[in-house]
């Protein structure tokens, strides 16, 4: 018996019509990269480098010198505040908004995204407009001492303000996209409205809630531009470490403006890394439902 | 209670949208409109004067121009990056991806001292611009590049869901009908995320107009050359010129408003379109 | 516990989705809603269940009025057709969930409701997924724990949204089966909707036909399918073939076909449809003196025991085709090939003089 050879089959070159030539599709990844580069990979790496650039000692003293370790102390403390109330309302007006329908609900949707398209500066003045000397409340608060401007609780309205819509605007899309039916499984079942809630709703919205807490956290402890304004910007009191790294730019304190800054920038690649994990669950959670 | 509100069983509706409201006017609208009541201590001329004055025309125009400028720019690499995230696989693809939100998470006093040591006349890429005549940092162009930093994730970030929508039918269609790939990418995919890329344009836009931290140290704030609107609101308040920063703050949040009713519109725009298919 | 619906009406902006509807559901009996979408059986049973509000009218357990009554008092246990099984907890935690938010006074101790559970679980016959989650589960499964959770507090009154709507064809049929003995050994007042006319025949004990917010019929599957109350029953159950003609003294024609109408002894010369099941077409090869309608034979579809033809007819006395469905045995006998010609005459009509076909058949 002999074997007749089988034609030889040379592998057809892998064309689809839906894909670009690898010269076209290299050029564009480069192109795309070299941006991205020039712009987000230079300054992260340029704020480590500038850090560091006089060595540890002296990045170390920069972090742990008393107005450096006040500033970290405000800030967290402003952030401690303000993310646990923007938490709360996140809570209350997804609830409100993606569980029942009414009259109105799209424009008070808008409205919770308001403080995101006013300018930083704006929303720092409106406080002192209100707060300030010569504004509404002044003289009131300077007969009875107390301070708001130029002040810690200045600082913390500030913050709340910039923050408000993270939380909400991340929870009412993903609850309507759960739907209702667990929660009147649940009522049905016999459970109190704060039962659904805390065993139904909140397992179910947990990344998400997360998500948007991280972010809320992110610019509650970078802000800049708002709370310069109602800071007034006195060195271990009033001085968040935004505004910390500006005072030290300004001094010319380069290195330790940069050290400072190191340690917001980390922040944000620690934010980066916990939003990427978050974003992963949240996407599980929106479609591992019922529907599946 | 008529008709505001559907008939549901789940409790809560009057406690959660109460303490919406409470706190969404405390913190947001009274506030705010506290700038709009501030300014009407001023008569008409002098409001008009306030915000027309030479100096504060120069800074609507550098603030509006370098936005526009960044954002458009941002539109362009926007869509480009977007592009190849959703569409090339590339080793590190993942971290990319990641990094994409750095100006979101990063403070803006960061980004505004790091930009200007990178493009300042010594700096790490300014002294190779500075010998070709370009320079950046303490000029309009410094204004440019921050903003354009700061807006960057936004086009990326709404073009990319609606690029990972589309449905590859529609191009194999268009591919089997002749359409070569550029033509595909013209006439099929370039409509249909042309919606989310205006949107993306639009929110970098807004952004950008209003950005302070990041812009105040690479601009060098000139008086009439590159002095962006923001900051001349911090210059007028140290100043003691309450009504004069007001007033100057009402415009930008009357061009706020007017931009964020524009994006409501678009991402209506988007929705309507996507839910059309 | 029986449900008593007095003149229940309700309005979404100018649809009227019930338009007074009065139902009276016996104790222990498993009752179908059936009707097209829009024909507002969803809506009757979310206002049973209290999920919707009536605009009017009652709904009564055991002739006490509920109508008010909040949704946790009202005792109902609601099957959602996607299940709404809560995704973060455990298919035990699932089933356990109505006996664990019971106030401390009412709820048994952990051994009572880990007994109960495992018991429903074996009812369903999936105590072996108890630890699972209900995304790791198939569509089948979830329905029945589904079921489970809602029977766990012991409802007296058990509703169910198109309970298999979101399953396929196989493990419907599975389930239908399932649900019918499950009601036999419990015997527990049972609502379901449906827009599949063959669940509700084999399913339900009695069945109400609902259409644009109004109940067009209630009856066993029997009459409602061999007696159905007007044209739009006839249509929406089972396969119909429908003719025009005329109905005059006692008599109606179809064409040259004459009919004994004595229902109708005083109509005169009026404009009528009649209804034939498919199976009740007699169909000849050759005249055999009686009057009868010559036709063609277009089709032919053998299925299993029956074969159906689909047979031209020159008038346009029917719309479309003429369907009829005849025995394998008969079939042989007539050895029909296709282009043949047939005599056919219906064994059995209804017949529904003046009524204007609306020529809407929904399914």
């Amino acid at each position: 018996m002999t074997t007749i050879p089988l034609p030889q089959i040379s592998p057809a070159p892998h064309k689809v019509v839906t894909q670009e030539s690898p010269w076209a599709r290299w050029t564009l990844i480069l192109l795309a990269l070299s941006f991205l580069s020039l712009f987000l990979l230079l300054p992260l790496v340029a704020v480590f480098f500038e850090a560091l650039r006089k060595g540890w000692e002296v990045y170390l003293a920069a972090i742990t010198e008393p107005d450096a370790l006040a500033a970290i102390r405000l800030t967290l403390t402003a952030a401690a505040i303000a993310v646990p109330l923007n938490l709360i309302f996140g809570i209350a007006a997804a609830w409100a908004i993606a569980k029942f329908e009414f009259r109105g609900k799209s424009i008070l949707t808008s409205l919770i995204d308001l403080p995101f398209s006013v300018s930083p500066v704006v929303a720092g003045l409106i406080y002192v407009l209100i707060f300030g000397l010569q504004g509404w409340a002044g003289p009131w608060l300077r007969e009875h001492d107390i301070s708001i401007i130029f002040a810690v609780p200045g600082i913390v309205l500030a913050t709340i303000f910039v923050t408000v819509p993270f939380i909400a605007r991340e929870l009412i899309p993903l609850m309507q996209a759960q739907g209702s039916e667990e929660e009147e499984a649940a009522i049905i079942l016999g459970a109190s409205g704060w039962q659904t809630l805390w065993h139904i709703t909140l397992p179910n919205i947990k990344w998400g809630l997360l998500y948007g807490t991280i972010l809320c956290n992110a610019r509650a402890m970078g802000e800049f531009g708002a709370v310069s304004v109602v800071s007034g910007h006195i060195r271990g009191l009033t001085n968040t470490l935004s505004l910390h790294v500006e005072i030290l730019y300004n001094e010319y304190n380069f290195v330790a403006a940069f050290a400072v800054a190191s340690l917001l920038a980390l922040l944000a690649l620690v934010t980066l890394v916990l939003k990427t994990l978050a974003e992963a669950k949240v996407a599980q959670q929106t479609t591992r439902g019922n529907h599946s | 209670m008529s008709t505001f509100k559907q008939h549901s069983v789940l409790p809560g509706f009057n406690l959660a949208l109460g303490f919406t409201l409470l706190y969404l006017s405390l913190v947001v609208l009274i506030p705010l409109s506290a700038a709009f009541i501030y300014s009407a201590k001023l008569t008409w001329p002098e409001f008009w004067n306030a915000v027309t004055a030479p100096r504060v025309v120069a800074s609507y125009r550098l603030t509006f121009g370098a936005s526009f400028a960044a954002a458009a720019v941002n539109a362009f690499f926007g869509l480009l990056v977007a592009w190849v995230l959703v569409r090339y696989p590339f080793p590190g693809k993942r971290l990319v991806d990641a990094l994409i939100d750095l100006p979101f998470a990063l403070p803006t006093s960061v980004a505004g001292i790091t930009l200007t040591a990178i493009y300042a006349g010594n700096g790490w890429l300014g002294q190779y611009l500075e010998p070709l005549g370009i320079k950046v940092a303490f000029t309009p162009l410094g204004v440019f590049v921050a903003l354009t930093f700061i807006g960057l994730p936004f086009v990326v970030r709404t073009v990319q869901p609606v690029l990972e929508d589309i449905e590859k039918e529609l191009e194999e269609a268009a591919a089997m009908l002749g359409a070569t790939r550029w033509q595909t990418f013209r006439y099929i995919i370039f409509p249909a995320v042309l919606p989310a890329l205006t949107t993306g344009f639009a929110l970098a836009f807004a952004r950008a107009i209003g950005e302070y931290g990041s812009v105040i140290f690479i601009a060098g704030n000139i008086p009439m050359v590159s002095e962006i609107t923001p900051l001349l609101i911090i210059t007028k308040l140290e100043q003691y010129d309450y009504a004069g920063a007001t007033a100057i703050a009402v415009v930008m949040l009357v061009i706020s408003f007017i931009l964020l009713l524009i994006i409501n519109l678009l991402q209506w725009w988007v929705r309507h379109r996507s839910t059309k298919a | 516990m029986s449900i008593e619906i007095c003149a229940l009406s309700k309005q979404f902006g100018s649809f009227t989705a019930l338009n007074s509807i009065n139902l009276k559901v016996n104790p222990g009996e498993l009752l179908a809603l059936l009707g097209p979408s829009g024909s507002g059986k969803t809506t009757l049973l979310r206002i049973i269940a209290g999920l919707e509000t009536a605009d009017s009218g009652q709904v009564l357990f055991n002739q006490e009025n509920s109508t008010d009554k909040h949704i946790r008092d009202r005792h109902v246990g609601f099957v959602f057709q996607h299940y709404a099984l809560f995704r973060n907890m455990t298919i035990f935690e699932n089933v356990a969930f109505g006996l664990r938010v019971r106030p401390r006074k009412q709820r048994p101790n952990t051994r009572e409701i880990n007994r109960r559970v495992t018991e429903l679980l074996q009812l369903v016959q999936l105590d072996w997924l108890a630890d699972r989650y209900p995304h790791q589960l198939s569509g089948g499964q979830r329905q029945r724990i589904a079921l489970a959770r809602a029977l766990a507090v012991e409802p007296g009154v058990l509703l169910l949204d198109e309970p298999f709507g979101a399953l396929d064809a196989k493990v419907r049929k599975e389930l239908r089966a399932w649900l019918r003995k499950l009601h036999n050994d419990m015997h527990i007042t049972s609502v379901f909707v449906t827009h599949d006319q063959e669940e509700a025949l084999e399913v339900a004990d009695r069945i109400v036909v609902m259409n644009r917010g109004r109940i067009e019929q209630i009856g066993t599957p029997n009459e409602v399918y061999e007696k159905p109350a007007n044209p739009f029953v006839y249509e929406f159950l089972g396969h119909v073939n429908l003719f025009h003609g005329r109905v005059h003294q006692g008599h109606a024609w179809i064409g040259d076909l004459e009919i004994d109408a004595p229902e109708y002894p005083e109509a005169e010369d009026l404009s009528a449809i009649a209804y034939v099941r498919p199976h009740d077409i007699e169909v000849e090869r050759t005249l055999n003196g009686e009057p009868a309608l010559a036709a063609y034979v277009a089709h032919i579809l053998s299925i299993g025991p029956v074969v159906r033809l689909e047979l031209t007819h020159g008038d346009d006395l029917t719309q479309g085709a003429i369907h009829a469905t005849i025995s394998k045995e008969r079939f042989r006998e007539l050895q029909l090939v296709k282009g043949d010609q047939v005599f056919v005459k219906p064994r059995r009509l209804d017949l529904f003089p003046n009524h204007a076909h609306n020529g809407s058949i929904h399914s």
